[in-house]
C-alpha cells in the first residue's frame, strides 16, 4: 500500500491528569474523506489541534505524506498543504469576504514583505479569492465585511479561505456547527462536491451527514480510537453503540 | 470619483491651512504661530508613526517617544563632537532607531496585550535613565545644540520657514507611506494580524516576523521626528523620553482616530492647539483638558474622525 497522506502514530497529550489524547494513531489515504466522531468532550478539537500545530503533542508524531511535522508551527504546515477550519468561526472580521479568502491565496503566492504595490488590485491574489468564493457559492458577497454576514455565510467563507490556500488535506473542524437544516444540506452537497478535489478530514457531530459523506470513519471516545473502519462497520460496530448510548464505562475496558 | 464626505473637507481644510500658514505668518508678522505649528507638524509625524503600529497594526506600544529621544540625541551628540552634516545626522539617527526598534520589538513582542504595554512602556524609561546618565551630554539637564543640522546650502534650518517646510514635507512624505504600505501585501497581513493572530498563522504567515518589520518602520519614522525636533528646539533633554510623553503621541493618536490615515494630524493639531490655548488661559489647564479628552473617547468613538464620519450619515 502506498503512503498515507496523513499519518497519525501514538499520539499522546495529557491535561493535567487528564489524558485527552490517548495513543491515537490513525491513517488517512490520497483522496480519502476520513471521518472523526466520537461523544462530546471525546478529545476531538484536541486531535486536531495537534493536526493543525496549534498544539503541541506529548509524545507520538504525525507525519504528512511522509515527511514528520508533528512539532512544525502552524504556518510551515500549512505551507506543506494543510488547511483547517475552525469549529467556532474564526475569520478577520473588520475584513471584506474578499479579502479573507485574498490574504489566504497571498499566504502561499510569494513573499509578503512587499510595500508598495497595492495588494488589493493584484489580479492574480483577487481570482483566487474569487473563485474560492463561487466555489463556495458566496460570489455575490465578496465586497461585503464579514461581521455584516450571517453565521451560515461565514461557514461557507471558512471553508473558501482553506480552499483558497491548495492544500492537499482539508482539516474541517464541525464544519455544520450552529448550521440550520437548509443550510447543513447546502454543505454536504458543498462537501461532497469538494471531496473530489482535496483529501478531508472531518470532525462533525451530525451523523446523517458523516454516514452520508465518510469513506472511512474513526470513533473517538476518551481520547482513544475505539473502532475505525468504513461506514457500515461503524454502524454494526457494538462498542461504538454503546458509547452513543452512553455507556462508556464499558468501552475504557477495550484498548 | 468618490463621493464628498465631511472628514475629507474637514482634512483638506487641515492640510491647506498647514501648508499656507507661513504665508499667515508672514502677512501678519506673527512668528509664534510658525514656532508652534511647527513643533506641532514634527508631533503630528511622530503620532502617525505610532499609528501605524498601534491602529492598523494593533500593537499599543506606551514607549514610543524613545524614538523622540533617540533621533534627537543623534542630532545633538553629533554636533557636539563635530559632525554638523545632516547627511550624517539624520542616517544616523534613523539607522539607531532601527536598531533600537528591532531589539526592543525582539523582546516585546513575545507578549501580547498588557504585557506589551508595560513591556514597551520599560524600555523607554530604561532608555529615559541611561540618557539621563549620559554626563558628557549634559546628562539630567540636557544637550544644547549649537548649530542646525547643515544640508551644505540645499536647505537653511535656521530659516523658520525653510525649517518648517522641510518638516511638513517629511510629515507628507511618512502618510504618503503609510498608505502605501497598509494597502500593500505586507500592510494587509499586519492589519490582518491585528484583527485575528490564530486565524493568520492557520492561513500560513508567522506573525511575529511582519510585527517586527512594521515595530522598526515606525520606530524608524519616529527617529526622523526627534531628529527634527532636535533641530527646532535646538536642545534636547532625557525629558522628551519620559513615558508621559509617550502618553501624549497615544492620546493625540486617539483622539484623532486610530487606525485613519490623517487622524493623528488631527489629533496632534487639536491637542497641542488646545494645550497651547489653555494654558494661556488658566495655570489649572490640565482640568480642563482632562474632561474634554474623556468625552471625546467616551462619546466619539473612532476619535475626531468617527465623530466627522459620522456627521456625514447622521
Amino acid at each position: 500500500m502506498a503512503e498515507p497522506l496523513l499519518r497519525v502514530e501514538k499520539l499522546v497529550r495529557r491535561f493535567g491528569g487528564i489524558t485527552a489524547t490517548d495513543n491515537v494513531s490513525l491513517d488517512v489515504a490520497s483522496g480519502e474523506l476520513h471521518a472523526i466522531i466520537g461523544p462530546n468532550g471525546a478529545g476531538k478539537t484536541t486531535l486536531i489541534s495537534q493536526l493543525t500545530g496549534h498544539l503541541e503533542p506529548h509524545s507520538g508524531s504525525v507525519s504528512l505524506g511522509g515527511r514528520d511535522i508533528t512539532y512544525l508551527p502552524a504556518y510551515r504546515r500549512c505551507a506543506l498543504g494543510l488547511a483547517r477550519s475552525f469549529q467556532i468561526t474564526s475569520l478577520l472580521l473588520d475584513f471584506t469576504a474578499a479579502d479573507n479568502v485574498a490574504l489566504a491565496a497571498q499566504a502561499h503566492a510569494g513573499t509578503s514583505f512587499r510595500f508598495f504595490a497595492n495588494a488589493r488590485k493584484e489580479k492574480g491574489l483577487r481570482d483566487a479569492a474569487h473563485a474560492a468564493l463561487d466555489r463556495v457559492g458566496l460570489l455575490h458577497r465578496a465586497d461585503v465585511v464579514v461581521s455584516r454576514l450571517s453565521h451560515g455565510e461565514r461557514r461557507q467563507i471558512e471553508l473558501a479561505v482553506a480552499l483558497a490556500s491548495k492544500p492537499k488535506l482539508l482539516l474541517l473542524d464541525e464544519p455544520m456547527a450552529g448550521l440550520g437544516v437548509t443550510e447543513s444540506q447546502g454543505m454536504v452537497k458543498l462537501l461532497q462536491e469538494l471531496r473530489k478535489e482535496v483529501s478531508i478530514v472531518l470532525v462533525e457531530h451530525d451523523m446523517p451527514a458523516v454516514f452520508a459523506l465518510a469513506d472511512r470513519i474513526s470513533v473517538l471516545v476518551y481520547g482513544r480510537v475505539i473502532a475505525s473502519g468504513d461506514p457500515a462497520e461503524i454502524r454494526a460496530n457494538e462498542d461504538v453503540k454503546r458509547a452513543y448510548l452512553g455507556d462508556q464505562h464499558v468501552v475504557t475496558h477495550h484498548g | 470619483m468618490k463621493a464628498f464626505t465631511v472628514s475629507k473637507a474637514v482634512t483638506a481644510l487641515m492640510l491647506a491651512g498647514l501648508v499656507l500658514l507661513p504665508l499667515y505668518s508672514q502677512a501678519s508678522g506673527n512668528i509664534f504661530i510658525l514656532t508652534l505649528f511647527t513643533r506641532i507638524v514634527i508631533l503630528a509625524l511622530a503620532a502617525a508613526s505610532l499609528n501605524l503600529i498601534m491602529g492598523f497594526g494593533g500593537m499599543m506600544s506606551f514607549g514610543h517617544a524613545a524614538y523622540l529621544g533617540i533621533g534627537g540625541y543623534a542630532v545633538g551628540m553629533l554636533a557636539q563632537e563635530g559632525v554638523g552634516s545632516g547627511f550624517i545626522q539624520f542616517p544616523v539617527a534613523l539607522a539607531a532607531s532601527a536598531i533600537y526598534g528591532l531589539v526592543i520589538g525582539a523582546l516585546s513582542l513575545r507578549t501580547r496585550g498588557v504585557y506589551f504595554i508595560m513591556i514597551t512602556l520599560a524600555f523607554a524609561q530604561m532608555a529615559y535613565y541611561v540618557a539621563s546618565g549620559l554626563a558628557r551630554y549634559g546628562g539630567d539637564d540636557g544637550l544644547t545644540v549649537y548649530k542646525r543640522s547643515d544640508f551644505s546650502g540645499l536647505i537653511n534650518l535656521s530659516n523658520r520657514t525653510q525649517f518648517y517646510y522641510l518638516c511638513l514635507a517629511c510629515l507628507f512624505a511618512v502618510i504618503f507611506l503609510i498608505w502605501r504600505i497598509v494597502n500593500s501585501r505586507f500592510g494587509l497581513v499586519v492589519q490582518g494580524l491585528r484583527s485575528n493572530e490564530q486565524r493568520m498563522q492557520a492561513i500560513g504567515f508567522p506573525a511575529k516576523r511582519y510585527q517586527l518589520v512594521c515595530f522598526v518602520i515606525s520606530g524608524m519614522m519616529c527617529g526622523l521626528a526627534g531628529a527634527l525636533l532636535a533641530n527646532n528646539t535646538d536642545f534636547i533633554s532625557p525629558a522628551v523620553m519620559y513615558w508621559t510623553r509617550s502618553g501624549d503621541l497615544m492620546v493625540m493618536v486617539i483622539l484623532g482616530g486610530m487606525g485613519t490615515l490623517f487622524g493623528p494630524v488631527m489629533g496632534a493639531v487639536v491637542y497641542l492647539l488646545l494645550e497651547e490655548f489653555l494654558s494661556q488661559l488658566t495655570e489649572y489647564w490640565a482640568l480642563i483638558m482632562g474632561p474634554l479628552l474623556l468625552l471625546i473617547v467616551l462619546f466619539g468613538r473612532g476619535g475626531i474622525m468617527g465623530l466627522l464620519g459620522r456627521l456625514n450619515r447622521g
